[in-house]
């Protein structure tokens, strides 16, 4: 708001700011709730006798005599075994991730260099796969995968994963190269490239910033995704999304819902440091689509 | 590009989507017309030494000669599409046939599996879709007049609710709103009913999903529109206010005029993704009270005994619910592709 004329009068600019306060705590509470409260007892963060238990831990400091606990983490983490669930997670992701931006940027790339009819089509079918909800092809691909023993393991999951990626990250990259101009990959070849060639040597130094931002998002969706990991994951190969999902059958009715708190917790800490990080990226990544039109 | 250099690019992402899009969803097609065998019974006789008797058991070996024929199982046609797990043609012939009023009609359909999960979907994506725009609208209008140091932080804290798994997210708020949780609470002393439960009733389970879905939502809606307003065309604005347009005015007739391309785009994303709803329906364990088609799918999938064949036709239905939905997007890139020539 620069000029004086911009300026808001003061009724209006303090009913904005108390709107965003009020969207913030919206936003953020939640979160910060159960952080908090997943270092309490389960008396304490359900708490039936005083809502105020859950912020000063009064049952807790009668349980293990301070106003902290880790007994859901190390519930959640050392007896339900979480940890398998992260490294799991990890595997996943990374493969998930890198298999999709390598394949990912050389269709994007040709799409947006070819000018020929098919790659409209292409990019339709694309938008139409990206349009269907991941679960309705789940029941296509078990019958297969139970047939060739396929059902269960991780690379499997991986690779349904890279493909249900594909889409999005299809036009993502694609409009991202349209942006860089055509010129500089042309020249590369009149001065004798092959179009592999202009592409290794002159369009791959410059799609970093597009390439990181369609990998955010390719991480996302791998992490957060519980449809499609739910279904082909056996029980020992679980990601953490289905893992926390069957926390809440089996330990709900132990009264071990702690277990559960905790390990949502740790899930959503490495969003919140990627978010920390890559703030920028992700807010670009979300807007490409829609400044392109 | 030549065609064939073309090819060899595009190839291993095509075949990945072929591989495991294409090919499943003619799987999915194919298996939702066929429906599991039946087992093969046979007749066997057995004696005691003062009578005997006949008993029917069931063949394995028949069985199991069968399924290794033809493993998909009998052609169903489209049966499974209209039994009563799905379509329900007869039943809801037969309500029409039989209920005094709409009102009536609507709700013995509602008691059909397929209608029910059909209605809360339909009605969580044209409530929620809305909704989040207006909020998204209103943040980031808000946030847009902010002093620029904080609007990074206010930024980062909005994008939390959307980036959290769909699960954990409603997980997370689940857990408060229980009646022994923090708003749960609040809500209680605010009613002075202190049996009000969320959970209990399907009226305010549906709020809650709803007011969920925005939750979740609306940070998308928020980033493209402040996105949007970074590139206002100060000179109109400035020219609207010279012309004597109050604030209202110039929100009416400049910002939203200006923002009306990516409100478009918001809606259909936002219309794609909650037609797909389903994690929070597990989050907030809210089966009993609201369904929706992709957890109609899901429930089909789980659990001892997997109904490939209903879980398929289910499939199908809802792939067609999405191609009605998207048929403007559609369209419009079609008409954008050929201006461009």
């Amino acid at each position: 708001m620069s000029s004086k004329a911009m300026k808001q009068p003061v009724a209006l600019r303090t009913f904005s700011t108390i709107f965003v306060v009020l969207w913030l705590i919206v936003a953020a509470f939640p979160f910060l709730w159960t952080l908090w409260g997943s270092f309490k007892v389960e008396l304490d963060f359900f708490s039936k006798a005083d809502w105020r238990n859950a912020l000063t831990g009064a049952r807790t400091m009668v349980e293990h005599g301070s106003a902290f606990t880790s007994t859901g983490y190390e519930g959640a983490w050392v007896q339900e075994e979480f940890w398998r669930a992260v490294l799991n997670t990890a595997i996943v992701c990374f493969f998930t991730v890198t298999i999709s931006l390598t394949i990912g940027t050389l269709g994007g790339y040709a799409l947006s260099r070819s000018s020929y009819r098919y790659t409209f089509w292409l990019l339709i079918t694309a938008l139409i796969f990206r349009a269907m909800p991941p679960i309705t092809l789940v029941a296509g691909y078990l019958l297969p995968f139970f047939e060739w023993n396929l059902w269960g393991i991780l690379p499997t999951t991986i690779i349904v994963l890279v493909a249900i990626n594909q889409p999005f990250t299809l036009w993502m990259l694609h409009s991202f190269f349209q942006k860089i101009p055509k010129e500089l990959d042309e020249s590369a070849k009149v001065d004798g490239c092959t179009q592999f060639q202009a592409f290794r040597h002159v369009i791959i130094p410059v799609m970093w910033p597009g390439v990181i931002t369609t990998g955010l998002f390719s991480f996302l969706l791998a992490y957060n995704d519980f449809a499609v990991t739910s279904m082909l994951l056996s029980k020992e190969n679980q990601t953490m999304v289905p893992k926390i999902a069957s926390f809440l059958g089996t330990t709900q009715t132990e009264g071990n819902v702690m277990f559960a708190v905790a390990a949502v917790v740790s899930a959503t800490a490495p969003l919140f440091i990627l978010v920390m990080f890559f703030q920028r990226q992700i807010v670009s990544g979300l807007t490409q689509g829609a400044v392109k039109g | 590009m030549k065609h064939r250099t073309f090819f060899w690019f595009i190839l291993p992402t095509a075949l990945a989507m072929l591989l495991f899009i294409a090919l499943p969803i003619v799987s999915v097609v194919t298996q939702s017309l066929f429906t599991p065998h039946e087992q093969v019974f046979k007749t066997v006789e057995s004696c005691t030494p003062f009578k005997c008797t006949e008993a029917t058991v069931i063949d394995t070996e028949a069985t199991e000669a069968l399924r290794e024929e033809s493993p998909l199982g009998r052609f169903a046609g489209l049966s499974i599409y209209l039994d009563r797990g799905h379509l329900a043609t007869a039943e809801v012939a037969e309500a029409w046939r039989s209920s005094d009023g709409l009102k009536d009609f609507f709700n013995k359909l509602g008691n059909l599996p397929f209608y029910r999960a059909m209605s809360f979907t339909l009605t969580y994506t044209f409530v929620v879709t809305p909704l989040l725009i207006i909020l998204g609208f209103a943040i980031a209008v808000a946030v847009n007049s902010l002093h620029r140091h904080l609007k990074g932080l206010v930024i980062f804290f909005s994008l939390l609710p959307m980036i959290v798994s769909p699960l954990i997210g409603s997980l997370v708020l689940f857990w408060m709103i229980d009646s022994r949780g923090v708003l749960g609470t609040a809500l209680q002393w605010l009613f002075a009913d202190p049996n009000l439960s969320l959970k209990a009733s399907t009226g305010l389970t549906w709020v809650m999903l709803i007011v969920y879905g925005v939750w979740h939502s609306a940070p998308f809606a928020f980033v493209v529109f402040y996105a949007g307003l970074q590139t206002l065309p100060q000179d109109t604005l400035e020219s609207s206010m010279i012309d004597g347009a109050t604030r209202w005015q110039q929100t009416r007739y400049v910002v939203i005029p200006h923002l009306m391309p990516l409100v478009t785009f918001v809606a259909l994303i936002q219309l794609m993704d909650n037609f797909r709803v389903f994690e929070p329906i597990v989050g907030f364990n809210a089966s009993a009270h609201a369904t929706s088609l992709s957890w109609f799918i899901f429930n089909d999938l789980g659990g001892e005994t997997r109904l490939l064949s209903s879980a398929s036709a289910s499939s199908v239905l809802t792939i067609l619910g999405v191609a009605i939905l998207l048929s403007p997007v559609l369209i419009r890139t079609w008409r954008d592709f050929n201006e461009k020539g």
